[in-house]
């Protein structure tokens, strides 16, 4: 679906993307996670033919989005683009708009369905400019997805949700994907990829620094657990792969119960952040 | 797999999107359509003087007012609209699809054209009835009248895309546009009969559309007779078909050019 080698961009002395390889597979959602700043923004924006690359190749669909005039239509067609930010649209109704967008395409989705599907329904028929913040972040999806896009890019589609609009929107992305849409999906949000994606990235300052799945990422299924306890010198602790047997030395060792003990695991966060080197917010 | 639809097709749908955006915005609509309403009434009222034997200011005017609609509706229009698209983003969303960029520029012109057939049927109306305007009989007249409003249109379309990548966002991009304009418009013998402007203003007024279409609009709304008053002493039509098409085909040439779908 994706294939990218040694891509960069700079922006005056400012390497925005420092040398990336990607491969991401025909319908698997993949995530590039990381901090504000780390090239997430740019790298979506070059592969989906926003920006020219200075160095590497990019293969999308089987096309090179930095193609110029009107070759780029037909790959288009085939994809969708849900960028960060825009408010624009706002004197159209939701419908409106979202079926002038069907017209672009040469095999769009049913109007009605689309908008059932962000949970737009009760609102089809309001202005945009009179929709919340999530209700627009649904629109945007539903005019990216509008032209029943076989590859589908999500710039931090989450960012000011609240809780519970979040959760609505993870489940719409994963209709998505059991509907056979692959997605590349940015976020700064750890639990958002957690929560979707079947591979991740972690990107920081330009380059991609491991790719995994959430669950193995960063070694977290063999990192070491951590046992601690009280001694009267003050709070000990060992890092071990076998912490079972550090509680049974332990227990002999105190006759019975042990002060204050706990075990502990790092958390996803507890890597990620350790990954990017304190660098998020 | 069905084809992607037609460049034209998709400009008619973006013309309908435009004008649809357009009434929306209440107040600028009342204010497009009432402006050189709002103008003739008062230069009408200061200027009671005849300009010519049969010819009154009023009738004089309107021909500017017309023209003077192409620049406001087309090129000031879209020159300061642009910018403020894409300061919401609303270009580069259209980018991404596979929506043609030419069909995005058939929908601005169109939305020009709706906007100045309306705005031009409302000033002759109240023209004809208040201010003693006397419409053409010859059809011939009219003939001239609709290629003048066409070409004038996608002439002023161009030229409005492609100024709107002078302005570096939406807030500035007022500020750029209608000096330009006002100036134009003194300049091209809207508000003045252009024939009373120092020569050098008739000059350099020469070099760009709104003289031409001034011009034009005159050779429709004036008596022949009123011809060996021009510069030129004719009504120069062919020369003003020849100078609105060199600039429309400099305001696509540059449009396409340095058309940007975000602001720097």
């Amino acid at each position: 679906m994706i294939e990218v080698k040694g891509l960069t961009k700079s922006y005056g002395d400012f390497k925005a993307v420092a040398g990336i390889d990607l491969t991401i597979e025909a319908g698997e959602i993949f995530a590039l996670l990381g901090p504000n700043g780390a090239g997430k923004t740019t790298t979506v924006e070059i592969l989906a033919g926003f920006r020219d690359r200075d160095a590497g190749s990019v293969n999308v669909l089987g096309f090179d989005p930095a193609t110029k005039g009107d070759a780029g239509r037909a790959w288009r067609n085939r994809i969708g683009i849900v960028l960060q930010s825009a408010s624009d649209a706002g004197s159209f109704k939701v419908r409106e708009i979202v079926k002038h967008f069907s017209a672009f395409y040469a095999n769009p989705r049913d109007v009605d369905q689309v908008i059932e599907a962000v949970g737009l329904s009760e609102k089809r028929d309001s202005l945009v400019l009179e929709l919340s913040g999530g209700q627009r972040r649904r629109l945007d999806v539903a005019l990216g997805i509008i032209g029943n896009p076989e590859l589908l890019f999500l710039d931090e589609p989450t960012t000011g949700f609240d809780p519970e609009a979040r959760r609505a929107f993870w489940s719409l992305i994963r209709d998505l994907k059991a509907g056979g849409t692959t997605i590349l999906l940015t976020t700064h949000y750890l639990d958002e990829a957690e929560e979707l994606a079947d591979r991740v990235a972690v990107i920081t300052a330009g380059k991609i620094i491991e790719v995994s799945t959430p669950a193995l990422l960063g070694g977290r299924s063999t990192a070491k657990a951590t046992v601690s306890w009280m001694e009267p010198t003050g709070i000990q602790s060992e890092a071990s792969d076998i912490p079972t047997a550090v509680v049974n030395k332990l227990a002999a060792q105190f006759g019975g119960e042990v002060p204050e003990l706990a075990i502990t695991r790092p958390s996803l966060e507890d890597i990620y952040l350790k990954m990017i080197g304190g660098q998020d917010e | 797999m069905n084809k992607v639809p037609g460049t034209l097709k998709l400009g008619l749908l973006r013309g309908q999107m435009e004008i649809i955006q357009f009434t929306r915005q209440k107040e600028a609509v009342v204010f497009t359509i009432f402006f050189p309403v709002i103008l003739l009434a008062i230069f009408g009222s200061v200027f009671k003087n005849t300009i010519a034997p049969g010819v009154t200011f009023s009738q004089y005017f309107v021909a500017g007012m017309i023209a003077s609609g192409l620049v406001n509706s087309g090129f000031q229009n879209i020159a300061i609209n642009i910018p403020l698209e894409r300061d919401m983003g609303a270009i580069k969303r259209l980018r991404g699809t596979p929506l043609p960029i030419t069909s995005y520029f058939i929908g601005k012109a169109i939305s020009v054209f709706a906007s100045m057939a309306v705005q031009v049927v409302i000033l002759l109306i109240i023209g004809t009835a208040f201010f003693g305007l006397n419409l053409p009989t010859e059809p011939i007249k009219w003939l001239t009248f609709t290629w003048i409003l066409i070409l004038g249109t996608a002439c002023a379309t161009a030229l409005g895309v492609a100024f709107s990548s002078v302005p570096k966002n939406g807030r500035g991009a007022s500020a750029i546009v209608s000096p330009v304009v006002i100036v134009l418009q003194f300049f091209s013998g809207v508000f003045f009969v252009f024939t009373q402007l120092p020569g050098w203003m008739q000059q350099v007024a020469a070099i760009f559309p709104l003289k031409w279409m001034t011009q034009g609009m005159r050779s429709v709304f004036l008596p022949d007779s009123f011809a060996s008053q021009e510069v030129a002493k004719s009504w120069e039509s062919g020369r003003t078909a020849l100078i609105l098409f060199a600039w429309l085909i400099a305001g696509l040439f540059l449009a396409v050019k340095t058309f940007r779908w975000e602001n720097k």
